[in-house]
């Protein structure tokens, strides 16, 4: 193997590592001898879950208080590698909050970031990564040309997640240098918006909506839909742009990734930055009436109709079971 | 207060996309527009100037070609000025290379009580450029902001996070990046549209940044494009006409997976 450290970017709440974390740690397993996590916050609630997912080593900056994760990671992280204890490579997820530690810390470092990765693979001594475009119908391999350590963003769901039966990671300190102006930014409070139900990037069915259903209140029957179906309800960037839905509905380049095993598209026509969000789920079905939506150019199943008529119908049949 | 706007001019997303058959980077040579994502930074930093008594919105751009069309828009929208950065070894640009000359040119400028910028462009979709550019002029930020707020020096933001939102509060001078759907971005009225033909765009290259060639565009990436391929197209599936019904085939399809 020609890389031999990689650190992964944990992120976690609640004491919960995210989904994302754990794809990562069980890819970088396959390319690297030696896997650490580093971790914005106190890691002595995750350091089982990061070890047994094939983390060595945890490095935790310690709870950040009310300070947002970007300027304090990215300095820490910054420190540690110009003390001498490089990766070869440092993986992200494209999350908010990574976004922001890598942002600067490629400013800080003055290296390239590779983005919205979808594979990654070693080959000699370089690291390549592979990037879906075109909504996911070109692919392209692209190398870094500068030095070590190198930054890659990864998309979720680029890889499954699989427990490598490791022992709790060791807990290294990660100290946090002093940040000046930059860190000056206050969280004072903080909300949560989920829906009831299954979470949208875990769950085995998605049933979205989008500009089709033309107006906010017509959303009830994906809300109606997904109850019935155990799913979580999803939407396309126009209706949450609207303001029909929060923004944590959102499927799509810019929302959240999903590949469920069902998902289920109603009055979404299939823009570029929805279908990048949707097209890895195993099956498809997509209710439009248009029949040259591109939506339909994915689906397993197309219903070429008005969402009005066939979804109450759907539903009542589905509820009378 | 004074704002800056980061905005970029890019391809119509409508049209469909192609790669230069040789540096395999996005063909940027035809007509560009306003990014989308970035009216509502536009519209964000007219209100937030309105609401603190006045001052001046001005943009910054990099576009090949000495493109202005984008910024017209922009600056038709209300926008009092513009500075474009436009010069041939900027082909090739990574996040950071354009977070390094979008600095510049705010630097150039005079660095305002805030900068505004989109979360992420459309074509290239990063994401990082808005926190690259706060790092590179040594201010806090707060980025992906669904609500934004000007009181007594501070800035006021409702930040997306995975599971909802935070309320962060942010000292001036800021760089805020707002997600689409923030504001409503207003449509250029026909006086703004004549009024922006005559409103000053600074035209600058790399070397009136004081940048050296090499540490931009493609010199500067850091990185290099070695395949392009054809990703596995899906299996096109059945497709048909709804009569009444469809919801019936739907059903069937949903038991044949058996998940009902």
């Amino acid at each position: 193997m020609a890389i031999n450290t990689i650190w992964v970017y944990a992120e976690a709440a609640d004491g919960k590592v995210a989904p994302l974390t754990l794809e990562l740690l069980t890819k970088a397993r396959s390319l690297a001898g030696n896997v650490e996590a580093v971790l914005a916050g106190d890691a002595s609630d995750v350091a089982a879950t990061l070890g047994a997912h094939g983390a060595s080593k945890v490095r935790a900056t310690g709870d950040l208080g009310e300070a947002l994760p970007g300027p304090a990671a990215a300095s820490a992280i910054a420190e540690a590698v110009k003390g001498g204890d490089a990766p070869d490579l440092i993986l992200f997820g494209q999350t908010y909050e990574a976004r922001d530690v890598v942002a600067r810390l490629s400013v800080k470092l003055d290296r390239t970031v590779l983005s919205n990765a979808v594979d990654l693979a070693v080959e000699g001594d370089g690291v390549q990564v592979v990037n879906a475009i075109f909504g996911g119908n070109t692919l392209v391999t692209t190398t870094f040309t500068g030095p070590a350590p190198h930054l890659v963003l990864v998309r979720p769901k680029s890889f499954a997640a699989e427990e490598s039966g490791g022992g709790a990671a060791e807990v290294v300190a990660l100290p946090v240098p002093d940040l000046g102006a930059t860190g000056s930014a206050k969280v004072l409070a903080r909300h949560v918006e989920e829906s009831t139900g299954p979470k949208l990037d875990e769950a085995d069915i998605v049933v979205s909506g989008g500009r089709g259903l033309g107006e906010a209140e017509k959303y009830q029957m994906i809300e109606d839909l997904a109850k019935l179906l155990k799913a979580a309800p999803g939407a396309s960037r126009a209706i949450v742009d609207a303001g029909w839905v929060p923004y944590s509905y959102q499927v799509g380049q810019t929302g959240k990734v999903v590949k469920p095993n069902v998902y289920i598209a109603a009055g979404i026509s299939g823009a570029t930055q929805h279908m990048v969000g949707m097209k890895g789920s195993k099956n498809i079905i997509a209710i439009n009436k248009d029949k040259e939506a591109p939506i339909f150019s994915v689906s397993d199943l197309g219903i070429v109709g008005d969402v009005h008529k066939v979804l109450p119908k759907l539903i009542e049949t589905l509820k009378s079971r | 207060m004074n704002i800056v706007v980061c905005v970029k001019q890019i391809p119509d997303p409508a049209a469909p996309g192609a790669l230069d058959p040789t540096t395999h980077t996005l063909k940027r040579d035809g007509k560009l527009i306003l990014d989308e994502s970035d009216s509502y930074g536009v519209e964000m930093g007219l209100q937030l100037a309105t609401a603190t008594g006045g001052g001046e919105v001005s943009l910054v751009s990099m576009a090949p070609n000495n493109e202005v069309s984008g910024l017209r828009t922009a600056l038709a929208m209300g926008a009092a000025k513009a500075t474009l950065v436009s010069d041939p070894a900027l082909a090739g640009s990574d996040a950071l290379s354009t977070a390094k000359v979008l600095a510049a040119a705010i630097r150039r400028q005079g660095v305002p009580d805030l900068v505004l910028a989109a979360t992420e462009s459309t074509d290239g979709y990063t994401g990082t450029v808005p926190e690259m550019l706060a790092e590179l002029l040594g201010l806090p930020s707060v980025t992906f902001a669904k609500k934004v707020e000007i009181a007594d020096g501070t800035v006021k933001v409702q930040r997306q996070t995975e599971l909802g939102y935070d309320e962060v509060e942010c000292p001036l001078p800021a760089v805020v990046s707002v997600t689409a759907g923030v504001v409503e971005p207003r449509y250029p009225s026909f006086k703004g549209i004549m009024a922006a033909k005559n409103k000053p765009v600074d035209q600058v290259t790399v070397a009136d940044l004081g940048l050296d060639a090499g540490e931009v565009g493609q010199a500067g990436a850091g990185q290099q494009i070695v395949q392009v391929a054809a990703a596995e197209a899906r299996q096109a599936g059945t497709i048909i006409e709804d009569d009444g019904e469809g919801h019936l085939r739907i059903v069937e399809f949903l038991e044949g997976l058996k998940v009902i």
